[in-house]
């Protein structure tokens, strides 16, 4: 997958950045999903989930200059940088946010003009950062993409919201609002936007049934598919 | 009959002001005689969620003084189907089943999209056979085409231009026959898997692709000679719904309405996937920002899209017999699709194989099918340039057999903001006109 990077741009060359060890996130025993009896022969078989950790220096292309960029304009912005896959991931804490998304857009060097999109996912094992809000942004002055994370935790749901910076990120907003009941302080009406307007909960939440009855069929019953047994 | 109680209010809401109702057996016309005595002109129109020309089921609650809309603002949600949490409980290969059938007029974009974000994720992206890309993106141009034509064509019913539309859905018809040959289906295809396609195409698909680009020739120019100088159609077009180029970045507007302000902003040519960098073909632009300049990046668009399409067709001929799957029977569907005497699926000798022949090969079967492939812990987003704009998918996966979050970015979602910047001000009439240069479909909108 090639890009066209802007002349003057080192390419991507051979090195890879090291990464930090990942940390587990959870971990996972078994083949088959709870309350069934694991006879896949796998039963006592136990597997940590390890997401991508943050990536150490120099990450290569334009991932360098632009993290210098923002660190001369702000105070220490990032937690930790990802580069994984050939995407770049801003970990960014969210009283910082605001200036983080600020000076994206705003500064000569950076120049993300464009937020395309807002989604936010909830890992319910991660404690104190249970819900995420991810940011995808594009550059088209220099045709880069960028993705910003930030966190909250269950108890304080709330999110600065970057709508007087990126207008786009209104009815996004609204939706991540919805699906996960993350509060973005500030956005002018944060209200459901999918979900009818007197629902009760936030469907993409983990802990949110899927939902679905069990159906007949020649005499079996099929359960609905939140409650089949499946592989992990 | 006017009354100070708000039939709709809730347990502890005040009315506010005198609320008109035919409730309790009044009549529209007494009603329409007292608000007529009142000072202000100022009408709340509700259009839609069931109203023709809306574009599915998108409601417009507008606020009207006569017939110039001072603020308008769209409510979306009545097609929200769970699709995306939906997806958390099927495996990665049964997703493409459920990306087909958000924005359904353009099914094929939601597969590529989901799986080139799969493909990420599994890190096999230059491991995808070269056959398999170029029946991608024959598959996406034609789809291309037809979701234009739709565009058009339903814009065009809208302003009360009928042939537009019935000629559109005729050529787009001969374009889902296509489709119907080679993937059983005419739409929610779940033909393009994670690691290339579901079947290569029928023996004679690409007599058949000549045929429609044939028919194709002859029958695009009549969009031209119908509409480009038509005065009724000008006079509906030109001026209406305007968004410049700093509005449509504020709001993340892409794709044909960004391309109307000039801007040559195609992510097949800026960041390109499934091998766009080797077609030829021009960006189209216009330079007005309105209904008008969209509605000529698309038709130009149909020009180019045919010609990508006649090249896949040259090259399609020349891998003839090459694999459409990726080589990792880890990964790869252990079939082929083939047509049987009861429709698409599995092929013959596949049957034959794994029923007579090995046990290994049905045990592998099996386990592909119903267990599925696990895909590394991490997250990816790859967009692509659907007829809409920007569409990608962010995935994210914790390792396991099913996609642990996904969220589609659907283009209509986000250009739906932008409709009051377009109508505020404007007549009712071009509210209309505004939409369906839009585009959305409320499948993909509301997801």
């Amino acid at each position: 997958m090639s890009t066209d990077l802007p002349s003057g741009e080192q390419s991507l060359e051979s090195r890879t950045p090291e990464q930090a060890a990942p940390t587990p996130l959870a971990t996972r025993a078994g083949m088959w999903s709870d309350g069934s009896g694991d006879t896949s022969g796998y039963g006592r078989i136990v597997r940590p989930v390890l997401f991508p950790a943050g990536s150490e220096p120099p990450y290569g292309s334009w991932y360098d200059g632009a993290i210098a960029r923002l660190s001369t304009l702000l105070d220490d912005p990032l937690v930790r940088v990802v580069l994984d896959r050939g995407e770049l991931t801003f970990h960014v804490r969210r009283d910082k946010l605001t200036d983080v998304m600020v000076n994206l857009r705003d500064d000569a060097a950076l120049r993300f003009e464009l937020l395309a999109s807002v989604s936010g996912v909830n890992y319910p094992q991660d404690a104190g950062a249970e819900l995420h809000v991810v940011y995808h942004l594009q550059s088209m002055t220099h045709n880069r993409r960028l993705r910003v994370e930030t966190t909250c935790s269950d108890d304080d749901p709330h999110v600065p919201s970057v709508v007087r910076t990126y207008p786009a990120a209104d009815w996004h907003e609204r939706e991540t609002w919805d699906m996960l009941g993350i509060v973005f302080d500030g956005h002018p009406h944060l209200t459901r936007i999918l979900m009818p307007d007197d629902w009760v909960g936030h469907p993409q939440r983990k802990d949110y049934p899927l939902g679905g009855i069990p159906v007949e069929y020649k005499g079996a019953e099929v359960p609905p598919p939140d409650q089949r047994r499946d592989y992990r | 009959m006017s009354t100070q109680r708000d039939f709709y209010a809730g347990p502890n809401e005040e009315a506010v002001g005198t609320v008109y109702t035919a409730m309790g057996g009044g009549d529209w016309a007494d009603i329409a005689a007292e608000q007529a005595e009142r000072g202000d002109e100022v009408l709340v129109v509700n259009m839609g969620p069931q109203h023709p020309s809306t574009h599915g089921v998108l409601r417009l609650i507008l606020e009207c003084d006569g017939e110039t809309v001072l603020s308008i603002r769209p409510g979306i949600g009545f097609l929200h189907t769970g699709i995306e949490k939906n997806m958390e409980y099927r495996s990665w290969t049964q997703g493409t089943t459920f990306v087909t059938r958000m924005d359904y007029v353009a099914p094929l974009f939601n597969e590529v999209a989901y799986c080139l974000s799969v493909e990420r994720l599994l890190g096999i992206e230059d491991d995808i056979p070269e056959r398999a890309q170029i029946i991608r993106v024959l598959m996406m141009e034609l789809n291309r085409i037809s979701s234009h034509l739709v565009a058009i064509g339903t814009g065009g019913m809208e302003i009360g231009a009928l042939t537009v539309m019935t000629i559109g859905f005729r050529e787009r018809e001969m374009i889902l026959d296509f489709f119907e040959a080679v993937t059983g289906l005419r739409m929610n295809h779940a033909y393009i898997r994670p690691g290339g396609v579901a079947g290569d195409l029928p023996s004679d698909g690409i007599s058949h692709l000549r045929d429609v680009i044939a028919w194709l020739h002859k029958h695009l120019p009549e969009y031209a000679a119908f509409c480009n100088e038509n005065p009724i159609f000008k006079g509906r077009m030109c001026g209406i719904g305007y968004q410049d180029l700093a509005a449509c970045l504020a709001l993340g507007v892409t794709g044909p309405v960004l391309r109307s302000t000039g801007f040559d902003w195609d992510l097949r040519k800026k960041q390109p996937y499934c091998g766009y960098e080797t077609y030829e073909f021009d960006t189209v632009t216009w330079d007005t920002s309105d209904s008008y300049g969209r509605f000529r990046v698309r038709l130009e668009e149909m020009w180019q899209s045919l010609r990508i399409v006649e090249q896949c067709a040259d090259r399609l001929e020349a891998t003839t017999g090459q694999p459409v799957m990726v080589d990792d029977p880890k990964i790869a569907w252990p079939a082929q699709l083939a047509l049987g005497p009861d429709g698409q699926g599995n092929s013959h000798e596949h049957i034959k194989h794994i029923m007579g022949q090995s046990m290994e090969a049905l045990i592998h079967h099996f386990k592909i099918v119903t267990e599925g492939f696990r895909v590394p812990a991490g997250q990816a987003y790859v967009p692509i340039e659907s007829p809409k704009g920007e569409l990608a998918v962010h995935l994210v996966s914790d390792g396991g057999t099913r996609p642990f979050r996904a969220h589609v970015r659907d283009p209509g979602f986000n250009h739906l903001q932008s409709v009051p910047i377009q109508c505020e001000g404007g007549m009712i009439s071009d509210v209309v006109v505004a939409v369906g240069s839009l585009d959305p479909v409320m499948g993909g909108v509301d997801r």
